[in-house]
């Protein structure tokens, strides 16, 4: 635990805090009758990503509730339960109390957990196919999860105000007489210390707690003191002894325990009251958090809480599209201080100097705004990678394995609106790494290798991409699983995909070829959303991988909100720019090393080599535009190793540029990839050097 | 979308922003419209039709436009400093128009619509919504949206459209 989180902590209560409206305005959306199946996925998505960095962050409450949830919600969605009011009524509840456990974490508000439990019966209950019971606590239920008989003890502040108290607490004594014998202590002194009230030989400790909360708050049950004393964890855990040991359902699900398959992954949460699981793959009872503290009592979690709120006030969280705005806003200064200086220089220059050189400062002052500005934007990849250690070791630990993570390219800048969006994607591509790549150590050795698998994480910019390798020495995928799988989906395949269209069916909704569907991954929810995740900023997702030696899945980020370094060319009056990245160098050709081929080719001749030459002019229906070879500029380009010369009138400079995407409002036009703007305000086409290279050695034989 | 605000059953006006075009006067939703500024500045896009001029920087966002008067084959296409560009909110997309003049923002009754006839040389009548008589005025009501985001229009990618 030494590995500091709190500074994610305020993503993903940002994070949970947008699934959750999500998660609501769905459930709202949903017609009862006839649900479509991608709002209900993306219900599920939403449950499934709030548990998973719940999860990932420790606040156990959370993904305890939602593993239930999403249990419950992928029966629907696979269509073994129909949707009710009931059901969604359910879910929209165990939202409100995930809202609250999330307030919780986030504010030091006080916690219910009684809440959390009651709705996680309820959705227990549903998803077993009862019928939702407007009571969320049964009474009837049998084993209830504290010890039957105890002296219960409880803590707490009365909602009413100092003069009607005594009333109050008459009414709540008369209520818990159903649960034992009660007796009321005055706090010592001030009204507002908390009372303290003992029901001795509590019959149901919880449900009495549930009782005082109507009138109180910070409800704390202080000892539900029967046999042991030890028991700090509320009474609301079991943790009797030797017969329910085996028991890590959590006492709900015990009716259908040995029957459904799901039970597999039940709430073994806890499992710290149990002898530590044995590490072996089949167990994937969410014993993943099991060096932390079992939902440690609020006073001791808030506190911290608090102080990590009041550390985070340090940073503001501030909308990318604010961001830009103020990138604009410094944009059009810019240009109007460029427009002032135009005019300025028509004025002499001895006579105006106090206007000159108070311009110059303008200018240096809106360049600085305009540097600061774009800073704020891009941010080193290590952001998102620095929560990966604990993710690997966490998820090693449990899974059994041993993984050693290394990371590279952490210093690569992305932009921060890309980097917030890349991070649950390459969770998802982290934990498949580690829970279906990397064997176990003996299989590992078994095959040869060593006892440790190896993940590595690299970040590099690359084409003008930036793009992010997620790769492991594990047994690679397996093509025939995935082959029986889509078809036991009901897809037609053929033996003879290629490789990578096997790949790609991976990325299919509900897909999963996990045997056991647990906390990690397997639901088949990972990768769908990860590919839909990348999609939507613009970006793809590639998997290599080869049996035995392991998988890499690259992703491939388009620069679309980022800045990249370019080089600004002009042909005849238009001007262009070419990303930097791929510029290997540019020249003024010698007449001798043009050579024509075909009639039509040209061919650039540059120590030996035979480039293909792109002439921008004649691609772009550029007018007036320098057409003589030995008069313009070659701008040699590199791209995934194939090389072009692309010939332009002249180079104009080298600029920071940043890139707007053209299909904001136009579409796509073939050899640009995006837009600028330029210090003069006017917009320049950012080329597509890949199309651009690529384009050009279709045009070539394959000899050359 | 736009047709909920044509239902007949209650007399209700609306505000149209109007322009001329070749000597005819038409007018489009006001709610429509953005901005009007003036003609300057544009980058041409490569291989795009005659119509699109190009892309402006209309504070940091890439807005393309349109000359009207190309597109429709009305008026000359000439750029003075008096061109208007009229910018347009359509979907969630912002693209300008080149248009002669704006000549009025406009309030037209209900009852002063009339259905448009079934000739129109240089509109798409899909995209006439009515004509409206005022006195000696009458103005050619488009739907402005629909139009831009024709496929015709060749603004939008296929696969978005």
């Amino acid at each position: 635990m030494s590995y500091d989180m709190s500074q994610f902590y305020q993503v993903f209560f940002a994070e949970a805090a947008e699934h959750l409206e999500s998660m609501e305005s769905l459930l709202l959306a949903l017609d009862h009758d006839s649900p479509d199946v991608e709002q209900l996925n993306a219900v599920f998505r939403a449950a499934h990503s709030i548990k998973g960095s719940a999860g990932t962050f420790g606040f156990n409450d959370m993904a305890e509730l939602t593993h239930v949830l999403e249990g419950l919600l992928d029966r629907v969605r696979k269509g073994e339960l129909p949707l009710g009011d009931a059901l969604i009524d359910a879910c929209l509840e165990a939202r409100d109390v995930l809202g609250g456990q999330l307030a919780t974490h986030r504010d030091g508000a006080p916690s219910r957990p009684e809440a959390a439990l009651a709705v996680s019966r309820r959705l227990a209950a549903l998803a077993a196919g009862e019928a939702a019971q407007a009571v969320p606590l049964p009474a009837t239920r049998a084993p209830v999860t504290v010890a039957a008989v105890a002296d219960a003890l409880f803590e707490f502040v009365l909602d009413a105000p100092g003069g009607s108290q005594q009333a109050v607490l008459e009414v709540l004594s008369a209520e818990l007489a159903d649960f034992g014998s009660v007796s009321i202590e005055q706090p010592a002194s001030a009204a507002d210390q908390p009372w303290q009230l003992k029901i001795a030989a509590c019959r149901d400790a919880d449900a009495a707690r549930e009782v005082i909360g109507f009138v109180a708050h910070d409800v704390h049950l202080l000892a539900a003191a029967s046999a042991s004393s030890a028991d700090a964890d509320w009474g609301l855990f079991d943790d009797a002894p030797a017969p329910e040991a085996a028991d890590d359902s959590y006492g709900f699900f015990e009716p259908q325990a040995p029957a459904a398959e799901t039970d597999a992954d039940g709430w073994g949460l806890f499992a710290e009251n149990l002898p530590p699981p044995p590490a072996n793959a089949a167990d994937d009872s969410y014993g993943f958090f099991t060096d932390l503290p079992a939902n440690p009592a609020p006073p001791a979690v808030e506190a911290p809480k608090r102080a990590a709120a009041a550390n985070g006030e340090t940073t503001i969280r501030v909308g990318v599209d604010k961001v830009d705005l103020i990138i604009n806003q410094v944009g059009e200064l810019v240009i109007t201080h460029a427009m002032l200086q135009q005019i300025a220089s028509a004025l002499d220059p001895i006579e105006f100097e106090r206007l000159h050189s108070g311009l110059a400062q303008l200018e240096r002052n809106s360049r600085d705004l305009q540097a600061s500005v774009m800073s704020v934007r891009m941010v080193p990849i290590s952001t998102v990678f620095n929560r990966f250690p604990r993710v690997v070791r966490d998820l090693s630990a449990k899974l059994g394995k041993q993984v050693e993570l290394k990371l590279s390219g952490e210093g690569t800048e992305l932009d921060r609106g890309l980097v917030e969006r890349i991070a649950d994607p390459l969770t998802h591509l982290v934990r498949n790494s580690l829970d279906h790549g990397i064997e176990t150590p003996d299989k590992r050795l078994a095959c040869g290798k060593p006892a440790t698998g190896r993940v590595n994480l690299k970040a590099y910019q690359h084409s003008g991409m930036v793009v992010i390798e997620v790769g492991d020495d594990g047994a690679g995928l397996d093509r025939e699983r995935i082959l029986a799988k889509a078809r036991e989906r009901g897809m037609t395949v053929s033996d003879n995909l290629a490789d990578a269209e096997v790949w790609a069916l991976i990325f299919e909704a509900g897909f999963s070829t996990a045997d056991q569907v647990t906390d990690v991954s397997g639901r088949g929810v990972g990768m769908d959303v990860v590919r839909r995740n990348i999609t939507a900023l613009g970006g793809r997702i590639d998997i290599e991988s080869m049996a035995g030696i392991g998988t890499r899945m690259t992703v491939r980020l388009p620069l679309t909100l980022a800045i990249v370094d370019g080089m600004s060319v002009a042909v005849g009056s238009e001007n262009y720019i070419v990303p930097l990245g791929y510029v290997l160098e540019s020249l003024q050709p010698e007449p001798g090393m043009i050579k024509r081929m075909g009639g039509v080719n040209s061919l650039l001749q540059v120590r030996g080599d035979y480039l293909p030459v792109v002439v921008l002019h004649e691609l772009f229906g550029i007018g007036n535009a320098e057409t003589d070879f030995s008069r313009g500029i070659m701008v040699l380009l590199e791209v995934d190793g194939r090389r072009a010369a692309l010939f332009v009138d002249a180079l104009l400079g080298q600029h920071q540029v940043v890139i707007k995407n053209l299909e904001t409002n136009y579409r796509k036009v073939p050899g640009i990839s995006a837009a600028t703007i330029m210090g003069d305000g006017r917009v320049a086409f950012i080329l597509d050097a890949m199309a651009l290279v690529s384009k050009a050695a279709a045009g070539m034989p394959a000899a050359a | 979308m736009d047709k909920n605000a044509h239902k007949n059953d209650e007399p209700r006006s609306q505000e149209f922003l109007t322009f001329m075009l070749g000597g005819e006067e038409y007018a489009i939703d006001i709610l429509k419209v953005q901005e009007i500024r003036g003609y300057d500045a544009v980058t041409p896009i490569a291989h795009a039709p005659e119509f699109i001029k190009g892309v402006i920087n209309l504070r940091g966002a890439i807005v393309p436009i349109i000359d009207l008067r190309i597109k429709f084959g009305l008026g000359t296409a000439e750029y003075t400093p008096f061109t208007v560009v009229v910018v347009l909110n359509v979907g969630s997309r912002v693209v300008g128009i080149v248009v002669d003049a704006v000549s009025d923002v406009i309030a037209v009754q209900e009852a002063q619509m009339q259905p448009p006839p079934e000739l129109s040389k240089a509109v798409d009548l899909r995209y006439i919504t009515a004509l409206a008589m005022l006195a000696e005025r009458m103005l050619i009501v488009v739907d402005i949206e629909g139009l831009m985001l024709s496929a015709d229009m060749a603004l939008v990618d296929e696969a978005v459209a």
